[in-house]
């Protein structure tokens, strides 16, 4: 039976690794390529890297994290992939399908897209016919408008979409999308669980599988996602601030009888 | 003992160099179907649409180089994923396509009647061995592999089929023909199980 997903996600902003606040505040935590290491020896499930730069600037400018020779995003997709045994997504700055090929080649196993699938939803399509539809993950972030209601926010939460969260990920199915990750920006590194009526909305309304994100600040927080209907769980912070965060949330996940691998 | 890795422009490269790596066999990306005289086993990854996959065999001129190194030759090929499904005779992915045919069969959807079912199937599970040799050589224990797709190969002769798999239905995981080994899932990407699959994969004897 396929195993319920416990998935790391890692933030990349301007070659360091950072940790995210309401998709706002980014404090830079460490080296980009130790912490995949980490993981791998952890035999994790799967990790998803997200690029969230958002100039041009590589610029490595703490000598603790410093990484060398990495002075441009695809040097750590290059880096990441030799330590990374396990399976990589990789996310930010897609526009084309050359885009796609190029980390594709470079080791990914599946890339996102978000901001350029909103302007572009073709994008989405033509990714699925050339790499298949589950190489194709559409990641979707949630926001607040004015009016209190959820919508879709592109550009790491800056620009509002008019488009609404359940209906966009129904359509990211039919344009091809393999995968949807759902980051709630309201929740983002506030440890407060997670959104897990969005995560229902959205899941019973797609087919595809959903990844869960923002809100974990707690293990015993994972098991409602899955409850929820995500097909896999993931967070980001919490896997930096606790020792032995694979085992401890694998535990928690088994305890609440989901099916993990072990 | 040499691996030569066919590049054909789908994906997934550097994943499989390095679990060849780190299983401390030289691996070597082929760009043109002459080099693969060079080495003593090929692999077939690929990540992607089978119809695209057929398009750049076949515009590169690999297909008539493959047939003479692996079913004539008798060069041990291991096919991964996509690598696995161009094997068949026909492949239904975004229309119909012919395969390389080495083993009779079509590629087609995953069927599911159980709306609990979510395709892609996508992830990590338990597979059932059928061939307790070959890749699966002193496998022991749950045997959990890692898998990204949607479309599932199914031969004429399930004599072939070295394990099952289960997501909606009962699926080929994997496929054993004498010299000819092939993986849906990934074994690059399944840990511990994955690497010992490759490992007995690299034990395989030519035919």
């Amino acid at each position: 039976m396929l195993k319920n997903r416990l998935i790391p996600v890692l933030l990349l902003q301007n070659g360091l690794l950072v940790r995210s606040e309401l998709f706002q505040i980014h404090q830079i935590i460490g080296n980009p390529i130790h912490e995949v290491q980490r993981f791998n020896e952890w035999n994790v499930d799967e990790l998803i890297y997200l690029d969230i730069s958002r100039d041009g600037s590589y610029d490595l400018r703490r000598d603790d994290t410093k990484v060398k020779g990495l002075d441009h995003p695809l040097g750590i997709l290059d880096a990441v992939s030799r330590t990374c045994f396990m399976p990589l997504t990789w996310g930010g700055r897609i526009r084309t399908t050359e885009d796609m090929r190029e980390r594709l080649r470079r080791g990914a196993d599946k890339i996102t897209v978000n901001s350029e699938a909103v302007r572009t939803p073709s994008l989405i399509t033509e990714g699925a016919k050339c790499f298949g539809s589950q190489a194709i993950v559409a990641s979707i972030d949630v926001g607040r408008n004015a009016q209190g209601n959820r919508e879709v926010f592109v550009d790491g939460g800056r620009t509002a979409t008019g488009l609404d969260p359940v209906a966009w990920a129904r359509e990211c199915e039919r344009l091809g999308a393999g995968e949807v990750l759902l980051q709630v920006i309201e929740r983002d590194g506030r440890g407060t669980g997670y959104d897990t009526e969005l995560i229902h909305a959205m899941a019973s309304a797609i087919t595809i599988p959903l990844i869960a994100c923002s809100g974990v600040g707690r293990f015993e927080d994972y098991p409602s996602g899955i409850q929820a209907g995500a097909s896999a769980v993931a967070a980001a912070n919490l896997w930096h601030f606790k020792e032995l965060a694979d085992r401890l949330g694998k535990n928690a996940l088994l305890k609440a009888g989901v099916n993990v691998r072990r | 003992m040499t691996v030569g890795i066919i590049d054909f422009g789908m994906g997934n490269l550097n994943s499989v160099a390095n679990a060849f790596e780190r299983l401390e066999c030289p691996s070597f990306l082929l760009t043109e179907p002459a080099q693969m005289k060079t080495v003593d086993r090929l692999v077939l990854p690929g990540v992607g649409a089978f119809g695209d996959g057929m398009a750049n065999l076949n515009r590169d001129g690999w297909v008539p180089a493959l047939e003479a190194e692996v079913r004539t030759g008798g060069k041990p090929f291991l096919g991964l994923c996509l690598g696995m499904q161009l094997l068949a005779t026909r492949g239904k992915e975004h229309g119909d396509w012919q395969g390389l045919g080495w083993i009779p069969g079509v590629v087609r959807r995953l069927e599911t009647t159980d709306a609990a079912i979510r395709i892609p199937h996508m992830g990590w599970n338990d597979v059932e061995i059928a061939k307790h040799d070959g890749i699966y050589k002193a496998a022991k224990g749950e045997q959990t592999f890692y898998f990204v797709h949607s479309f599932v190969f199914c031969p004429e002769d399930t004599s072939v089929v070295s394990a099952w798999c289960h997501h909606g239905e009962r699926f080929v995981a994997s496929v054993e023909r004498g010299n000819i080994f092939a993986t849906q899932y990934h074994p690059e990407k399944s840990q511990k199980c994955g690497l010992s699959v490759l490992r007995n994969f690299l034990q395989a004897s030519a035919c």
